[in-house]
């Protein structure tokens, strides 16, 4: 097998307000099912090494974690290379509840924005609330950003991960760009 | 003349002097200056012409209520029409143009118009270019549309960029007067997250100019204390040179910040869209000055009283060293006062009113030795390109002349209005304010949101307070009130200062001057500047039955110019109540709609321009692609080669080489696009059968099996290959443009109708870089790469297999759009490109190339295989296409089922598929219809039916289509006739839709 390419060959842009870099691959398997059930629940914290988060929240360590994103959909993060293991295991723990574990590493590009201007950089393209008091990090979102999906949290304060379908890459890594042209400072927050 | 004051002008910073062009002249101004401030002090009275009658036009007002001083504006990359120039900072080098003129500001052919003026009354247009009918298109149009229009069009494309910011805040406050600011000082008390909108450079609105006293020292201090104040918190926002553009429902607000207008080196976009939600909507806007309707009110010189006065305290330019002030209220006094101040003269103040005593402004200008006439008006101002004096008459006559007044300037004052679009723009209602005469919002009607409760309040002049100390305490209560109801309460002790309190005569209503006015008068008195509509216009308009202020409006032009009738409306619906011996009320307002005032396109458009215009999908061979000749053709968002160009050959030969090569060696289709569904659980084998027309519960495992889908009223709206991967997981594969749609529809019907199925679906789509590889030499290459038996054996037609290809984790479905030998191969994206190289690389003495779309559409025409979209158009069911074999009798129902037992689908006349061959090889229009015998009821020829495919193949060398006609399948060999749109009549036969392999055998091998 070939190594993995991710979508923009982690491209770079750190010409602007915030810099900004194409991570990748990154591992991810959706899992659907009923989130309250205790096995879902076990396989699921087995899977992603943390709790399961709270509605609109995800639970991130350095490279794996959960991300809530519906009532009936969890994300789970985890290195690009474990994600086989981790499908096997999951559907083998959940061979007898209806559940649905599917490998979407592929199907994304994720992004990191870092600076001091990531909100605001955000808050240009998301129709999210990126006062420092109202998105914490902690917090996911699933949104757009300018005519795309996306989903983002913020592993810390001025560091945005970003998620958004493979296809869309270029675009997204063109917007961030124009968006964090020079000069467009907002000073908003 | 016009020119600048040797002192006065606090907005200007005076050590940095500016140099500008205007209809090519240079002219010199101040950093601080408005462009109107810089003309003016200039002596540039005349601005422009106005639309209909290119009558001289002058600076009116101070603000975005101006009507006539619009110019062209930058050049090249940066040129703007109908910039504003009350609006427009002054920067080095600003470069305008006066707009509307022919050939020459100065000396404009189009005012013959004027002379014709009785010739051209209201509705003109639409009573004399109506007939006859082909002079409108020849004749009329090109005429009107070359004297028409205010600005030119831009040539090039725009220099700047644009963006937008997605903001949130619990008070947005609209306005940053006095009201304003205080509002947002209370707001801000209470914690709540504010956000402060100002429209102009500097804050405080007109008070600084009017002056007034604050908590007992002058209106400035408190705004500069109140500033210092809002900028220190952290819960408050202030941006100036951002106007509140439009309220929307939910709370939603544009604002449009113009960042480089004022400085065009700045770095950075040009304007900013603020899209605001915002939980309570302060709108402090403020109120704006009425004119008065007199004859010769358009006379460059004719000014609003407070803006002159603002010209003169703002920016230290005073308009005419003789001003004449005629008003019906005590406001217009105090630019009297400020005239004399400034060391003006001060000829004469004409009040409409008979007052029993003086007011307290009165005799302050009576103090200043101002000669004040009661009751008196201007019959007719004097002059042509400028003020040169004002013939005086009674009110209450009809004109009669008693004195004429020399003067170079006049300053009308005919009472103040609310601002009230933005309370209107989410359906605020207005009630008649009699003692201000003006509409001001019903406090009782005020905007609703979704839970019923109002969202949006006003603040100070916008509500109708015109006193200091009501201004303060009413935009004080809004913001206290406003809070209470967001749950937030002010601290202990804080109050709203204390405003001083003029003590004022009440206005009297004035809407023509005098009030009998002639006709002959009447027809000068104008209303809306920029269209040109007088007194008289609104008065016929009246008379020929427009009774509704909509339609008069529309009739008469009034209102409807680019300043949206900020000065004329109230005006124009009172002359029009007049003539209809209505109150105002009964007559009521137009609508007033967003935005409050233009905003650039640039700004709307935001950070959607270039590269960022739309997104542009790319799959993971894109790239590829692009290096590789390939010839995009836009399907949905993404780009897909449409075939690949080698060096000499043009994108008709490629395609004719792909095809070939396809069907006699090995092609290569990148399928990536090709829609990926996951449909899991227990019930997901009952779900398909009800999704699809045919059934999918009962395909084995390792199997797949093509099917359609249909609407729930029947018609055809996907088709694809499910895969059974084990004993509740299926693969569903949708169309390229089908993907998102039918995954959205799946989840409709299984979170709405069927939510007690267990059922989950996942778009994997974009998981795979999928792969076809066909022709003859296709399962040589694969068994090169080895690793998965792909014999007939192993991997029967409409099986798949899962496995490692050449060392790619792969799935491998065998299945077939071209009725070749064909294998689609999905494997993880991240590994597409290198396995499209890896397979290219082992085929390459096997003829192994890539092909596009237009390849593929011909090779599953020669199949006489449907395509989603060319076959179908959202009014075909499968029954038309001859798909009975899959539709399932044995499922009691599927989606679909019943719509197409309905009559008029069951109807033998439906147009169905066959395949047409045209009789000397040529190939049909794409589109053309069939005609057949005689006419239909509007004298056109029938059709009995259509071309819904059609190419060159070269496999055939003769040109296929496929088509719908009527009673086709029963019409073989049937010649039809095809007229085109170059003319000519195609003549094709009937014939079978399969063209190639009809037995299916080389798809079979």
């Amino acid at each position: 097998m070939s190594d993995p390419v991710s979508a923009l060959h982690h491209a770079t842009n750190s010409e602007g307000l915030v810099s900004i870099c194409e991570i990748g691959p990154v591992g991810m398997i959706t899992l659907r099912g009923d989130l309250s059930a205790k096995p879902f629940q076990k396989a699921a914290i087995a899977a992603g090494g943390v709790n399961i988060p709270n509605q609109g929240r995800c639970l991130m360590e350095l490279d794996r974690g959960i991300a809530w994103m519906s009532p009936d959909e969890l994300l789970i993060l985890c290195r690009y290379d474990d994600v086989a293991g981790k499908l096997g295991d999951l559907n083998g723990k959940l061979a007898k509840h209806h559940a649905l574990a599917v490998n979407v590493s592929d199907a994304r590009a994720v992004f990191e924005l870092r600076g001091a201007r990531v909100r605001e950089v955000m808050a240009k393209l998301a129709p999210v609330d990126l006062h420092p008091e109202v998105f914490t990090p902690g917090m996911f979102r699933r949104t757009r950003l300018g005519q795309v999906a996306a989903a983002f949290w913020m592993p810390e304060e001025d560091v945005v991960r970003l998620i958004c379908f493979r296809s869309s890459a270029q675009y997204v890594f063109d917007l961030l760009g124009v968006a964090s042209q020079k000069g467009s400072e907002v000073d908003l927050f | 003349m016009s020119t600048r004051l040797a002192t006065g002008g606090r907005l200007l910073n005076k050590s940095n002097a500016l140099s500008f062009r205007f209809n090519g002249t240079e002219m010199r101004g101040y950093e601080g200056d408005t462009l109107a401030s810089a003309l003016l002090a200039n002596d540039q009275m005349l601005v422009g012409r106005s639309f209909k009658y290119h009558r001289p036009r002058g600076v009116v007002a101070a603000g975005p209520e101006e009507p006539n001083g619009l110019v062209n504006l930058g050049r090249g990359d940066r040129f703007e029409p109908n910039a504003r120039v009350t609006t427009t900072e002054l920067f080095e080098d600003l470069y305008a143009e006066s707009q509307n003129h022919w050939p020459s500001l100065e000396f404009d052919v189009g005012a013959i118009n004027k002379y014709l003026s009785r010739f051209l009354p209201a509705g003109f247009y639409y009573k004399m270019f109506i007939h006859p009918r082909p002079l409108w298109k020849h004749v009329y149009e090109p005429f009107i549309r070359h004297s028409a229009g205010l600005g030119k069009a831009p040539k090039e494309r725009d220099g700047d960029t644009y963006e937008h910011v997605h903001a949130f805040c619990d008070v947005l406050v609209i306005g940053g007067g006095v009201a304003g600011l205080e509002a947002a000082r209370a707001a801000a008390l209470t914690g709540a997250r504010v956000i402060v909108m100002e429209q102009y450079a500097h804050w405080g609105g007109r008070t600084p100019v009017d002056r007034g006293e604050i908590d007992g020292a002058p209106a400035q201090d408190w705004i500069d204390a109140t500033l210092t104040e809002l900028a220190g918190m952290e819960n408050v926002t202030l941006r100036t040179r951002t106007m509140g553009a439009g309220v929307y429902d939910h709370g939603y607000v544009l604002g449009y910040e113009r960042l480089t207008d004022h400085a065009p080196d700045l770095d950075g976009p040009r304007h900013r869209l603020w899209r605001v939600r915002a939980r309570h909507i302060i709108t402090a806007t403020g109120a704006l000055e009425r004119p008065l309707s007199f004859a010769g009110n358009d006379i460059p010189g004719v000014m609003l009283a407070a803006a002159m006065r603002d010209y003169v305290v703002n920016w230290g330019v005073s308009v005419g060293d003789r001003t004449v002030v005629v008003t019906n209220n005590d406001d217009a006094y105090l630019t009297a006062i400020a005239l004399k101040h400034a060391g003006l003269d001060v000829p004469a103040i004409l009040d409409a009113r008979v007052l029993p005593q003086d007011s307290e402004l009165m005799a302050q200008a009576k103090a200043l030795g101002i000669r004040v006439l009661m009751g008196h008006a201007i019959s007719s101002v004097k002059g042509v390109k400028r003020v040169t004096g004002v013939a005086v008459c009674s009110q209450a006559g009809a004109g009669a002349v008693l004195e004429e007044i020399a003067c170079d300037a006049v300053a009308m004052s005919g009472g103040w209005s609310p601002v009230v679009h933005l309370w209107s723009h989410c359906g605020g209602k207005l009630r008649w304010d009699t003692g201000n005469a003006c509409f001001s919002p019903h406090p009782d009607h005020p905007p609703l949101g979704a839970d019923g409760a109002q969202f949006v309040t006003t603040a100070g002049a916008a509500s109708g307070m015109f006193q200091l100390d009501d201004v303060l305490n009413d935009a004080f209560a809004a913001a206290d009130g406003v809070t209470r109801t967001l749950g937030l309460k002010l601290p202990r002790a804080v109050a709203a200062p204390k405003g001083e309190r003029r003590e004022e005569a009440p206005m009297a209503p004035v809407w023509l001057m005098p009030q009998g006015a002639s006709v002959k008068l009447r027809e000068k008195a104008w209303l809306d500047y920029q269209n040109d509509v007088k007194v008289s216009d609104v008065r016929l308009a009246a008379q020929e039955g427009f009774v509704s202020v909509e339609h008069a409006k529309r009739y008469t032009t009034l209102g409807m110019a680019t300043d949206q009738g900020k000065l004329s409306n109230i005006n124009g619906l009172a002359v029009l109540a007049g003539a209809l011996n209505e109150d105002i009320p009964a007559v009521g307002t137009t609508t007033f709609r967003p935005p409050y005032h233009p905003i650039s396109m640039g700004a709307i458009a935001g950070e959607a321009r270039d590269a960022v215009f739309q997104p542009v999908r790319r799959t993971p061979l894109h790239d590829w692609h692009d290096a590789n000749g390939a010839q995009w053709e836009p399907v949905g968002q993404w780009r897909r080669p449409y075939a690949y160009k080698r060096e000499g050959e043009s994108t008709r030969d490629a395609v004719m080489r792909e095809v070939t090569n396809t069907r006699q060696k090995l092609g290569l289709l990148d399928a990536s696009t090709l829609g990926k569904i996951i449909v899991k659980g227990p019930d997901a084998g009952k779900f398909l059968d009800m999704l699809y027309t045919n059934m999918m519960s009962t395909l084995k495992p390792g199997k797949c099996r093509y099917g359609l889908m249909c609407n729930d009223n029947g018609f055809l709206i996907d088709d694809g290959v499910v895969a059974r991967i084990d004993d509740d997981t299926w693969l569903c594969h949708t169309t390229t443009g089908g993907a998102e749609r039918i995954h959205a529809h799946m989840e409709e019907w299984l979170q709405t109708e069927w939510w007690d199925w267990q059922v989950y679906v996942a778009n994997v789509t974009e998981q795979y870089a999928q792969i076809a590889v066909v022709g003859p030499n296709a399962r040589k290459a694969l068994e090169r790469l080895g690793g998965v038996d792909v014999s007939k054996e192993a991997l029967g037609f409409m099986e798949w297999a899962e496995g490692t290809l050449g060392g790619y984790a792969v799935r491998i479905y065998r299945i077939s759009f071209s009725g070749e030998l064909s294998y689609e191969i999905a494997v993880d994206a991240s590994h597409g490109q290198a396995l499209w190289d890896t397979l290219l690389a082992v085929g390459a003495d096997l003829g192994a190339a890539p092909y596009g779309t237009e390849a593929l559409h011909i090779l599953r025409a020669e199949k006489g295989f449907i395509m989603i979209g060319d076959e179908t158009d959202g009014t075909v069911i499968p029954q038309d296409l001859g798909l009975h074999w899959a539709l399932s009798k044995k499922k009691d129902d599927y989606l679909g089922k019943r719509a197409q037992e309905r009559s008029h689908m069951a109807d033998p006349d439906r147009w169905k598929l066959v395949g047409l061959e045209t009789v000397d090889g040529s190939t049909l229009p794409d589109g053309a219809y069939a005609v057949g015998e005689g006419k239909n009821e509007n004298g056109q020829r029938n059709m009995i039916g259509r071309v819904t495919s059609s190419y060159h193949s070269p496999t055939l060398d003769k040109g296929i289509a496929m088509g719908l006609v009527l009673h086709g399948p029963d019409r073989m060999g049937e010649v039809l006739d095809f007229p085109g749109t170059d003319g000519k009549t195609y003549q094709a036969k009937i014939v079978d839709p399969v063209f190639y392999d009809k037995e299916g055998t080389k798809q079979d091998v």
